[in-house]
């Protein structure tokens, strides 16, 4: 059980060791040196990636899809969501958002109280919609870079700056702090296979339109996480609610 | 209808005034055309929030009333986005921006090759996007901005399941009104995407490659589902 324990922190450490390394080489000048190396790297990464994904993590997302109630698969992802939602209210507050912050801690108080610990989401109905936050983002709002796209094994893209936040994001997940290991671990496993399960249809769409995966996923990434945070400053200036039509 | 209250009262009376009033009801009638004529004109030039909230719902309602649609049936609502979204695409300006700096060395065949392969491409992406929104709800939100704008951005939110999704259409006017340039599909912009998509490809070798796998992408996506 200890033994886990290290095993987890050696591998957080060997993320951490390449993402500083690739940091060195990676003061990028599009076309330069370095830059054909770090792309060289990514690639590699996104090919290990995508056939682990192939091999074992879809074909299993896809298993898990087909034999399990749509309605158990709500309440997972919704119980998961609702979890991550505590960590994205704080993030709020960080920001200084105290609006998008007392949207969130609302959405998380009724799910939790009257949605059964999360896993029904009756807030979403009631116009309280999610809103993922992470330190990551938290940053980028107060002005750090991204800093250059890499690809982690395993855990897939993301940015310098994001790769800093690992250990922080970590520390503040709620299923890492569960106790009995054998429960922490069929959280953390069944979660990912939720997050898979739900990506899935997305995923095949952009293994139907994108030529060049890796190129269209690295563009798409950063994008939306620059517009994500351009958003949240977009959403401060404007004081009156967005109205539908 | 007004005409017709009035004009039964009156149809006791002399002939002379029934005559009257037959031509009075006449030149009504001609008013009444002419303003559902002139309405109908104006309405073509319809604001760019309404023209995706009409096309929008109308694939929703589309895909609500069929279940093959609801199971995400792509070539199904393949057909659907080429009935409903395809007028209102700028594809010569699409596949411009997409192609880039390469755009100035191809032939016109190749243009015209190019163009053909990428609007069946975009229209599969952009069936996928909408796939995900069976059984939720899009909402448009209300655009603000001034009148004489060209250039305006229509943000929508699918909306449902788990952490909205937004869609936003960027649409620019022209001679035959307003027409998407590009859209974000969860805050990525599609063809800014494809444009580092092909530069990859263009980059190793040339247009000439980005047309060939253009080409074997959409032959294998047209192939039947029990192919794959």
């Amino acid at each position: 059980m200890n033994s886990l324990r290290t095993l987890q922190r050696l591998l957080l450490l060997c993320v951490l060791a390449c993402g500083l390394v690739l940091s060195g080489c990676a003061t990028t000048k599009p076309g330069g040196q370095e830059h054909v190396q770090m792309e060289r790297f990514n690639r590699s990464m996104h090919a290990f990636n995508d056939a682990l994904d192939q091999g074992i993590v879809k074909p299993v997302a896809e298993g898990y899809q087909a034999v399990t109630p749509e309605v158990a698969r709500t309440g997972v992802s919704n119980f998961f969501g609702n979890l991550r939602g505590f960590w994205s209210t704080f993030n709020k507050i960080l920001q200084f958002r105290p609006l998008a912050a007392t949207k969130g801690a609302l959405r998380n108080s009724f799910n939790t109280v009257l949605g059964l610990g999360g896993l029904i989401d009756i807030s979403t109905p009631m116009g309280l919609y999610e809103e993922k936050q992470d330190l990551g983002k938290t940053l980028g709002y107060w002005g750090v870079p991204s800093g250059p796209y890499v690809v982690l094994p395993v855990l897939g893209p993301t940015t310098l700056r994001d790769i800093a936040t690992i250990p922080v994001e970590r520390q503040y997940d709620l299923v890492s702090h569960i106790e009995h290991i054998p429960s922490r671990n069929s959280a953390t496993g069944l979660r990912l296979l939720n997050t898979r399960a739900n990506l899935l249809s997305a995923s095949n769409v952009l293994e139907e339109t994108a030529l060049d995966k890796y190129a269209f996923t690295r563009n798409a990434f950063l994008q939306k996480r620059q517009n994500e945070i351009d958003n949240m400053r977009e959403s401060l200036s404007e004081d009156d609610e967005d109205e539908f039509l | 209808m007004k005409v017709h209250t009035t004009s039964s009262s009156p149809r006791t009376s002399a002939a002379p005034m029934s005559r009257l009033v037959q031509k009075f009801m006449y030149f009504s009638l001609c008013v009444v055309l002419f303003v559902c004529a002139a309405t109908s004109a104006f309405a073509a030039e319809e604001r760019p929030d309404a023209l995706i909230k009409r096309i929008t719902s109308e694939v929703m309602s589309e895909i609500k009333a069929d279940a093959q649609l609801q199971q995400g049936d792509t070539d199904k609502i393949v057909a659907l986005v080429n009935k409903t979204i395809l007028p209102v695409l700028d594809f010569p300006a699409m596949t411009r921006k997409a192609v880039g700096k390469n755009w100035t060395d191809v032939s016109p065949e190749e243009k015209a090759t190019l163009q053909e392969e990428f609007k069946t491409l975009l229209i599969r992406a952009y069936s996928g996007a909408l796939g995900q929104a069976t059984g939720r709800e899009i909402k448009v939100k209300r655009l603000r901005a001034a009148d004489d704008d060209k250039v305006v951005e229509v943000k929508t939110l699918i909306v449902g399941k788990g952490e909205p999704i937004p869609v936003t259409y960027r649409l620019e006017h022209s001679a035959e009104g307003w027409k998407i340039h590009d859209l974000s599909v969860s805050n990525a912009w599609l063809i800014e995407a494809y444009r580092a998509d092909f530069a990859a490809i263009a980059k190793t070798g040339g247009v000439k490659e980005l047309i060939a796998k253009l080409k074997e992408q959409n032959v294998q996506n047209a192939e039947p589902v029990t192919a794959k």
